[in-house]
């Protein structure tokens, strides 16, 4: 007897879900939004977002106010000479003559350059006479980003300039390696993975993340509240079928069209973006399937709230915004003050996201993931233990 | 002919915060009746029929339907039941078929038996040449068709039909008034209809409840009813005056005879009125202000006329009239001084 109930609910939950995602495929103008969406928010974010080893052609002007020590003008040729040669290789900036400072900064003012690079009066009489060389750096302080990557580069390329000369002057030490003697130490970079990941591995597992996430948190209150707004829930609700059935099905048809957009942004993004996927891809939907299970409840709460379409889309608005900015999905929490980074701590999507992260991006398996496992779990049963009742109420008005 | 109850109304009262839609009210209908409840919008009775048909919880009181508590066994009840809401209750979407297939299938019907009912049914309004179609490329007639066969899918004892015809055209009106009466000749099903037409309540209903804020006022056949007015003393009459003018129709208003004075037309009046010396009176008030009479009408009581002596206004007090632009002056539409 009880078999035969779960096996009716069950009947019934999969009429509806079928229901429902036959009415979205129906719907061409939906379906074909349900890829554009992702797709915009991947080329967006990936695409805008500054990394250092992107930016070329940077708009620098260069002033050799030089006035030589006498008349050799040689340390401030040596410099531009070797100036050039790093940058005909990096092709990072683009380096126009400007006359004094304050065309420099006129220039800037238009916007006609981005930083400046000045070469003091002084500049062959110090280095001549055993003192340290000054160079000065303009920057644009309009554009913060901007302005510290030149300084970056800048100061790239002058420190490789000073090993060289350096090493050029201890060279009469008779010293092995002239290298060791200038710069004892060798820094060396080396991420947990190998291969050189951009800004779109970063995103891609947020927004996987959010975007299934989303299809139940807010995509249940909207589909429920919509059926209820054109009648036809009365239509399911006056057979005799299990309650549960109508949200069972609702979310499983949600769920379907929630990965499926998942699967969309994962398909763009291995093929599109060239993001590498280093961990189990079935730990990956695996993850995704969890995030829906934590993110049911607290549709189903929202849903019991929201007696219409509009109130229910204007409540996913509001609960969109801040999750996708402070769940780390296309910033570092990191980057946030620390008000921000306590909310973040206690949204279930920043742990959703970082766990998928760590599989797509580090390659981690569920051991290393366990923290957000348990978070995630612990989370949807508590939302779901407060959402049946919640929704029972809604159900019998 | 059966004439025990199906359905058996006890104190039911339905309360949204402190307004109280339905109030108190009980009544019994009895099987393979066709059962009214009539009264302007706002009268309680959708709610009634929410209620009835499990879709609200009663605040208090209880009903039962064919021996099933509507909140206790309301599982039971549902299985009994169908019910064609004012809301058009199918997906644009999906296929005529595909529609009743679904809200078919949430009845447990063995697959071949429910393959077999959704293709009757279609047949039975007309509708199998289109069964593949999107029911959102239906015109309205189509939809209330497929709207009213999607509620016999279970083959209820009850239908509950909520303003079966509100928004059709005359023909699609007909139509459906037909398939009712043709549903409760040929399969004894009881109905439950709400309206604020008098037409389909006069039309359909055996026997009609009268509600006004919550309450049934009045509960009989159409017939007897109407009797209601004959024997109180009361007529109803038509007159028809060429030069009728607004300064005629105010004074005929404030005649203490006169009940009602609805300007039907560019020169005709309805009045009901009491009172033995009434005709004289009326008479008397048209020459005073110089009107000439060119016929009148001893009319029969309508159920409008019913509901006007029982409440004391009107029916019609929305929107589903369309008045004459030039009749506008008078007030929102035909009304009744007193």
């Amino acid at each position: 007897m009880r078999n035969m109930t779960l096996k009716t609910l069950m009947s019934h939950t999969l009429r509806i879900a079928w229901k429902d995602l036959t009415e979205l495929f129906r719907n061409r103008l939906g379906l074909v939004l349900l890829i554009v969406m992702p797709l915009f928010m991947m080329v967006m974010v990936g695409f805008i977002y500054p990394t250092n080893g992107t930016v070329s052609n940077l708009q620098v002007g260069l002033v050799n106010e030089d006035s030589g020590f006498y008349n050799s003008t040689l340390p401030s040729q040596t410099f531009i000479v070797g100036l050039q040669a790093i940058n005909n290789q990096t092709h990072m900036l683009v380096i126009s003559n400007v006359s004094t400072v304050a065309d420099i900064k006129d220039m800037v003012q238009r916007g006609d350059l981005e930083g400046g690079i000045v070469i003091p009066s002084n500049f062959s009489e110090s280095m001549m006479t055993g003192q340290q060389g000054t160079l000065i750096i303009v920057s644009d302080e309009s554009n913060p980003q901007i302005s510290a990557t030149i300084q970056a580069a800048l100061r790239g390329v002058f420190d490789a300039m000073g090993t060289v000369i350096a090493q050029q002057k201890v060279a009469p030490l008779n010293a092995t390696n002239t290298l060791a003697v200038v710069k004892p130490f060798n820094v060396q970079t080396q991420g947990v993975v190998s291969g050189n990941p951009s800004y779109f591995d970063f995103i891609a597992p947020g927004i996987m993340a959010m975007t299934v996430m989303m299809s139940v948190m807010t995509g249940l209150p909207v589909a429920i509240s919509q059926e209820k707004e054109i009648g036809t829930m009365d239509g399911m609700m006056v057979a005799p079928i299990n309650r549960l059935s109508i949200i069972l099905g609702k979310t499983l048809g949600q769920t379907a069209r929630g990965l499926l957009q998942g699967l969309i942004i994962f398909l763009l993004a291995v093929g599109l973006f060239g993001v590498a996927i280093q961990g189990s891809i079935l730990l990956v939907f695996g993850l995704l399937l969890l995030g829906v299970f934590a993110f049911v409840g607290l549709g189903i709460v929202i849903t019991s709230f929201t007696k219409d379409q509009e109130t229910a889309q204007m409540m996913m608005m509001t609960l969109m915004f801040p999750m996708m900015f402070l769940s780390g999905v296309f910033f570092p929490i990191q980057q946030m003050p620390w008000y921000m980074q306590a909310i973040s701590k206690v949204l279930p999507l920043t742990y959703a996201s970082q766990a998928l992260r760590k599989v797509m991006v580090l390659g981690a398996g569920i051991p290393q993931i366990s923290t957000e496992l348990i978070v995630l779990i612990v989370f949807g049963a508590v939302m779901i233990a407060i959402a049946v009742p919640v929704f029972r109420r809604m159900m019998t008005r | 002919m059966a004439t025990e109850s199906i359905i058996e109304v006890k104190n039911l009262t339905k309360m949204f915060g402190k307004f109280t839609a339905v109030d108190d009210i009980a009544f019994d209908v009895k099987k393979g009746e066709i059962f009214g409840l009539l009264g302007p919008n706002g009268a309680g009775k959708s709610t009634t029929l929410r209620v009835l048909s499990t879709l609200a919880r009663p605040t208090r009181g209880t009903a039962t339907i064919g021996g099933y508590d509507i909140v206790e066994e309301d599982n039971s009840v549902r299985k009994l039941i169908g019910i064609v809401s004012e809301k058009m209750i199918m997906y644009n979407r999906l296929t005529a078929k595909e529609n009743l297939w679904f809200f078919g299938s949430l009845f447990n019907l063995p697959k071949d038996v429910l393959t077999k009912r959704v293709d009757e049914l279609l047949e039975l309004v007309q509708l199998t040449q289109w069964k593949n179609a999107q029911v959102g490329t239906f015109s309205t007639g189509m939809r209330q068709r497929m709207n009213v066969v999607r509620a016999l899918l279970n083959l209820p004892q009850v239908l509950f039909l909520d303003e079966p015809t509100l928004g059709l055209d005359p023909q699609s009106s007909v139509e459906i008034r037909e398939f009712i009466k043709k549903l409760n000749r040929e399969n004894g099903t009881t109905i439950i209809i709400t309206t604020h037409m008098m037409v389909d309540a006069d039309l359909l209903c055996n026997r009609i409840a009268i509600v006004d804020h919550g309450k049934i006022v009045a509960m009989d056949t159409s017939a007897n009813l109407k009797k209601i007015i004959s024997g109180a003393d009361t007529a109803i009459i038509k007159l028809n005056i060429p030069n009728l003018s607004s300064v005629l129709v105010e004074k005929l208003q404030a005649l203490k005879c006169a009940d009602a004075v609805t300007q039907e037309s560019e020169t005709e009046l309805r009045l009901l009125v009491h009172g033995d010396e009434a005709f004289d009176n009326i008479i008397d008030a048209v020459r005073a202000n110089d009107g000439k009479i060119s016929s009148m009408e001893n009319l029969q009581p309508t159920l409008e006329d019913v509901f006007l002596h029982i409440t004391g206004h009107q029916v019609r007090d929305t929107a589903d009239q369309k008045i004459p632009l030039e009749h506008r002056r008078f007030g929102q539409g035909p009304r009744r001084i007193r």
